[in-house]
């Protein structure tokens, strides 16, 4: 589908349009500038972001992004002085390197939604996923939905020492690190040369060489001492790994997901407030007149995407085109607002659509 | 028209690259005068000879304004996305070997692996407040290479020389570098990691995809691969 076919000035108008559907359910209408500080976005997504957005600098204001996504600037303005709970839409254009996928558009148009409520997670979250399931009209999409909280809930209730529980959280978003800490921490991958040695020697720092740069020795001691730490605690149990990759495993309809969900937290009943949180918002999208018997559920949807979703993960995506990205999607960040609120956390979920994408599919229908 | 052959301008890139074809029956060589940057192809017809920048030649083969030319492979992948549709590697030339790998301080005694450097990674940011920095000018190899490792918690910061030192005057925790024999690294207190090889690289001749040939360039060019043995 080439994009020429439909001219920038319709995408604009159909973001527009979009937009205003937001609005008319009491979203207030945002519009944060396209530049922004690079450092923001450079400490909580890392290096990775460079890969995927345009940096920019100038001798006064150092490095400068082109904003990849609206979400980041929308929390911080909500932070400094946004009133709770807060509706909050935009639409305009955002921007992202395309080095790994050239077909694709490194500009185009998004319209969001965003919503700060802490009163009823649920409600909104279903909020979020209906308003945006009824602005893409009748055109026949997937609906993919997930989970982040129950596999981080799953990582929370395995029986083994807070320092591996960290190090997993730390990579749900990164599956094959994941895999290789989980294997280490359970026995199944050897335990490297260079390790083993280090744990065999008394004082592995006695003659090593100069130390320079910022890490400090005591740095260094505090990890041979953690690293002694988890040599010595107890391999994770085959039967708990069992468990993990069950949760991992789960991709049916909702109705059946949460149902085989129960069973497994009958032997990881960590996951029941997870679990719980999951039945109440099929209720609420339900009672939003989600049809949730088709809708599909997989433990694992969302965790090759930027992190900081940790929730609730949806996108829509048209049907057969596995070429093309999701036409609209979203999700909870909790964990973005206790970053950037430095301990202030707002409860938060949103989703975007790409009017451009849309308009395509439209036009090819 | 010509076939534009793209060579590094100077030193021993271009000193071997001349070996390399003259043991072809390809003469290359440079004007008279040091100052002045052309040259002349003898043994073969309508090639003629572009003295560049090494770190150029990419681009130029990515735009199609020269037909062929001689570069690092690590230049080639750090410089163009997608590199194998923009140019094809028509022969490695057995010289110019460099390895781009990561390094820490040999005082770490606790990091050894990708893994160590990760967890270190995660430390260092939760006890400094910022990301521990690894110094490199190959920006876009090491970022694909950590993120394929799932390494988080680290920053680039660019280093265009002298990148070993950075350790030492605490600009950078760990540095990524080309190496070739890994005394530059010792001399500075510095240890790779064992599975911190992110590239082996060595001097390339590429030809350009995007590079407009008639039909007398092209019989050109399969005579210059016929001489160098490729098919």
């Amino acid at each position: 589908m080439p994009d020429t076919a439909i001219t920038r000035s319709a995408i604009r108008d159909e973001a527009i349009r979009l937009r205003a559907l937001f609005e008319a359910t009491g979203a207030q209408v945002v519009d944060p500038p396209i530049l922004q500080p690079a450092d923001i976005l450079l400490d909580l997504y890392g290096e990775d972001i460079r890969a995927r957005a345009y940096v920019t600098s100038d001798a006064m204001r150092g490095e400068q992004m082109l904003r990849p996504d609206f979400t980041v600037p929308v929390v911080q303005m909500h932070m400094a002085h946004g009133a709770e709970p807060a509706r909050y839409t935009y639409a305009g254009e955002v921007f992202r390197r395309q080095e790994d996928y050239p077909e694709r558009a490194s500009e185009y148009f998004q319209t969001g939604f965003e919503v700060f409520d802490r009163t009823d997670p649920a409600a909104a979250d279903a909020e979020v996923f209906a308003l945006i399931r009824a602005a893409l009209g009748d055109l026949p999409l997937r609906a993919a939905t997930g989970d982040i909280g129950i596999l981080a809930a799953a990582v929370d209730g395995l029986n083994t020492t807070p320092a591996r529980k960290a190090a997993l959280r730390r990579h749900i978003w990164r599956p094959r690190r994941f895999r290789a800490l989980l294997d280490r921490y359970s026995g199944r991958a050897p335990v490297p040369e260079t390790r083993a040695a280090l744990l065999a020697s008394a004082d592995p720092l006695a003659d090593c060489a100069p130390l320079i740069g910022l890490r400090e020795r005591t740095e260094i001691e505090s990890r041979v001492a953690a690293l002694r730490d988890d040599a010595a605690a107890p391999p994770i149990s085959e039967n708990e790994v069992a468990l993990l990759d069950s949760v991992l495993a789960v991709r049916e309809t909702l109705p059946f997901a949460l149902e085989h969900l129960r069973d497994i937290s009958v032997d990881l009943p960590a996951i029941g407030p997870a679990v719980a949180r999951l039945a109440a918002r099929v209720d609420a999208l339900a009672q939003r007149g989600v049809d949730v018997d088709a809708l599909e559920f997989e433990s694992s949807y969302g965790r090759t995407s930027m992190e900081y979703y940790d929730g609730f993960v949806f996108g829509f995506y048209a049907e057969g085109r596995s070429d093309l990205p999701p036409v609209a999607s979203g999700g909870r960040y909790d964990a973005l607002t206790r970053v950037l609120g430095q301990g202030v956390e707002i409860p938060a979920v949103g989703g975007v659509i790409r009017p451009g994408l849309l308009l395509d599919l439209r036009a090819a229908s | 028209m010509t076939i534009k052959l793209g060579v590094p301008s100077k030193g021993r890139l271009m000193e071997k690259t001349f070996e390399w074809f003259a043991a072809r029956g390809i003469t290359l060589s440079r004007s008279a005068s040091e100052r002045e940057y052309a040259g002349a192809v003898d043994g073969i017809a309508n090639v003629e000879l572009v003295l560049l920048s090494a770190g150029e030649i990419p681009r130029e083969l990515a735009a199609g304004r020269i037909h062929l030319g001689v570069t690092g492979t690590d230049l080639v992948r750090e410089k163009l996305g997608q590199w194998d549709q923009q140019v094809q590697e028509l022969a490695e030339l057995g010289f110019g070997h460099a390895d781009l790998i990561i390094a820490v301080p040999s005082a770490w005694v606790d990091v050894d692996t990708l893994d160590d450097l990760d967890a270190a990674a995660a430390a260092f940011r939760a006890r400094h407040g910022f990301r521990l920095r690894i110094a490199t000018k190959y920006h876009r190899l090491v970022r694909d290479f950590l993120r394929a490792a799932g390494v988080a918690d680290y920053a680039l910061v660019d280093s265009q020389g002298a990148t070993e030192g950075t350790v030492k005057f605490e600009t950078a925790e760990a540095v990524a570098d080309i190496t070739s024999t890994g005394e530059t690294l010792r001399a500075n207190h510095l240890k790779l990691l064992q599975d911190g090889l992110i590239l082996k690289s060595q001097a390339t001749l590429f030809r350009s995809r995007a590079a407009v040939l008639s039909d007398a360039d092209r019989d050109t060019l399969s005579q210059l691969c016929q001489m160098i043995e490729v098919d």
